[in-house]
């Protein structure tokens, strides 16, 4: 063991040593917070409304107060008619028109379909229909306003949204955000520090040494493992005190979960570094590898649900899919272990089964 | 052991890689206290000897001891048994010269005093106190393979395996290598050592030159030369070699 303990204090010395590297990885999480926390935010609001009013009556001000008042609306310009309309889009000017017919008050008043138009901007369209969404319901609400005035019966339904009530992107985030930085950590620090080992010639010389190869693994990827779980307890701090982003469920099932997804992403490391024999390969099996799927195929910024087939089979195999579905869990819905511990027993699986392929094919390399 | 006097003893030994044979079949021991060359062509096999030799790689056939151990059977102790200097470099270019030491003196199960007494008494043999605490990074080639060796001998190993330790250093520093193999060998730990330069052959109690898997010559280098009616190791060399690279290009 005293020989495991000196592999264990070089790899610590590397790892401090090698300053550039430590700060990248230190700051990396830190910073992918503050980027997806304040940039990549998918919430919509402040959204640049164009109204075109051809003839303004006390109904047309009355929807048009009723846009105003939603925050999610800022009036920027009030036109006559639709002709600026194409230059303020192309412009940016304006994401989103309200166009309505003249004579909006009389027709409401004689029970004729009084009409308007809502146009968004769908460059992306998910933003597009989120706007739309958002116009039709002030619209409806408009509606019902008029028709409770004039005493009609009427059904008013409203809408709950469950465990993130004001539907933030950066609750969403955070538990993906975990997994990709991990991802980084484990499996591509692991590859790369393994690899750089057989560059030098040093790991030959390990080999050959009375240590097992377990132990070389163990030596080389337990500091990873301490790095990794330092890096979950600083997204979550920071994601607590900036972004006031939940932990509605056990903190202590939560790192504990993380520590077991970084041992799934050490172990896929490990096979990485052993089927390849340089840093550069290393770094690219890791990328393509673990870092790409947990990006795409984990839930944490595209939705599995509306994957192709293919591609919500293929993310089944992914661990940060379940790593994910986990951390919301516990975060978001403060779930415990009763109701997640299927997706545990796939990492557990998982982490298993890679430690063992990723050992015996280490191993079958000395052969 | 069948003789207290034999370090190696290797009997047809083997391996193959698929349908390539990279070792056929050699014979050979390695006395105690000996400096023994290991020589071939790159891709002659020489490599793939030593990997069996040191636990790297299972022998497809035959056998072979090392120290007394069996290679196959008994590869730990032979692992503990052995000293070895990678053909690479294998000192970790980030830590000091101390912790290296340390780091592989704790690998082999010293204790600290030990690690500590060997170190300092390595140091002052080698006249390098002063740069004790420095990064291997920062310490010219030269003494970093002297080092890499001293290191490797640190657990005082009866035997240790030299693979090409003085690839690209130059010819004053090789010399000064050659003088610390000595001293060691003198001490009576067994060096096999295998390298490309031929000059350096000549300095070896006896050596094998080996071709195409086989080892076709082995002796002392007097011997070795009179045998063959040729002026040095190096035209021996070339004599041994080139058949098998005509036949090769075919």
């Amino acid at each position: 063991m005293r020989s495991l303990f000196g592999l264990l204090r070089k790899e610590a010395l590397h790892i401090i040593r090698d300053k550039r590297t430590l700060t990248v990885l230190l700051l990396l999480p830190v910073i992918q917070v503050v980027i997806f926390g304040y940039a990549i935010r998918t919430d919509v609001d402040n959204v640049r409304l164009a109204v075109v009013d051809p003839a303004p009556d006390e109904m047309t001000l009355r929807l048009r107060s009723r846009f105003t008042a939603a925050a999610v609306f800022r009036t920027v310009a009030v036109l006559p008619n639709e002709a600026p309309l194409e230059r303020l889009f192309q412009k940016g000017a304006a994401q989103a028109a309200l166009i309505i017919e003249p004579r909006f008050a009389e027709h409401l008043a004689r029970g004729i379909p009084a009409r308007i138009l809502i146009i968004t901007d769908a460059t992306d369209p998910n933003t597009g229909s989120t706007i739309q969404g958002y116009a039709e319901r002030v619209v409806q609400q408009f509606e019902r306003e008029v028709r409770a005035n004039a005493g009609v019966l009427q059904i008013v339904p409203q809408a709950r949204l469950r465990f993130n009530p004001t539907a933030e992107s950066k609750n969403l985030f955070v538990p993906g955000l975990m997994a990709f930085i991990l991802t980084i950590i484990s499996s591509l620090m692991t590859a790369i520090t393994i690899t750089r080992e057989k560059e030098t010639g040093t790991m030959e010389t390990l080999l050959v040494s009375p240590l097992r190869p377990w132990q070389i693994i163990v030596g080389k990827v337990a500091p990873y493992l301490a790095l990794g779980f330092i890096s979950i307890v600083g997204v979550l701090l920071e994601a607590r005190l900036i972004f006031r982003v939940p932990i509605r469920g056990s903190l202590v099932l939560l790192l504990a979960e993380g520590l077991l997804f970084i041992l799934v992403s050490l172990a896929l490391g490990v096979l990485i570094s052993a089927r390849t024999s340089n840093q550069r390969v290393a770094m690219l099996g890791a990328l393509v590898g673990t870092m790409l799927p947990t990006m795409i195929l984990s839930g944490f910024i595209f939705p599995i649900e509306s994957m192709p087939a293919v591609l919500r089979y293929l993310s089944n195999i992914i661990p940060a899919r379940w790593f994910v579905v986990i951390a919301r869990g516990i975060m978001l819905k403060g779930i415990g272990l009763g109701y997640l511990w299927q997706e545990t027993a796939i990492l557990v699986f998982m982490a298993l089964f890679l430690l063992v392929v990723s050992t015996r094919s280490f191993s079958e390399r000395l052969e | 052991m069948t003789s207290g006097d034999l370090i190696i003893e290797a009997k047809d030994l083997t391996r193959t890689f698929g349908s390539f044979t990279a070792v056929d079949h050699i014979t050979f021991d390695v006395h105690r206290g000996e400096v023994f060359g290991f020589l071939g062509a790159n891709g002659a096999g020489k490599t793939t000897a030593i990997r069996m030799l040191i636990g790297l790689l299972a022998p497809t056939s035959g056998h072979a001891t090392v120290a007394g151990f069996d290679i196959a059977r008994e590869s730990e102790k032979v692992k503990q048994a052995i000293g070895y200097m990678s053909q690479k470099f294998s000192l970790y270019e980030d830590l000091t010269v101390r912790e290296n030491a340390a780091l592989y003196g704790g690998i082999y199960g010293l204790t600290d005093v030990q690690i500590r007494e060997r170190t300092e008494e390595m140091l002052q043999r080698l006249k390098f106190e002063h740069a004790a605490n420095e990064r291997v990074r920062a310490i010219p080639l030269g003494w970093r393979q002297k080092l890499a060796f001293s290191v490797s001998l640190l657990h005082r190993p009866p035997v240790v395996f030299l693979d090409e330790p003085t690839g690209g250093v130059d010819p004053i520093t090789r010399r000064q290598f050659w003088e610390l193999i000595y001293e060691t060998a003198q001490g009576g730990t067994t060096v096999l050592v295998t390298t490309h330069y031929m000059d350096e052959a000549e300095y070896c109690d006896r050596v094998s030159i080996m071709v195409s898997g086989r080892i076709d010559a082995l002796g002392t280098p007097s011997e070795l030369k009179s045998e063959y009616g040729v002026g040095s190791i190096e035209d021996l060399f070339v004599r041994l070699a080139r058949p098998a690279e005509s036949a090769g290009s075919k």
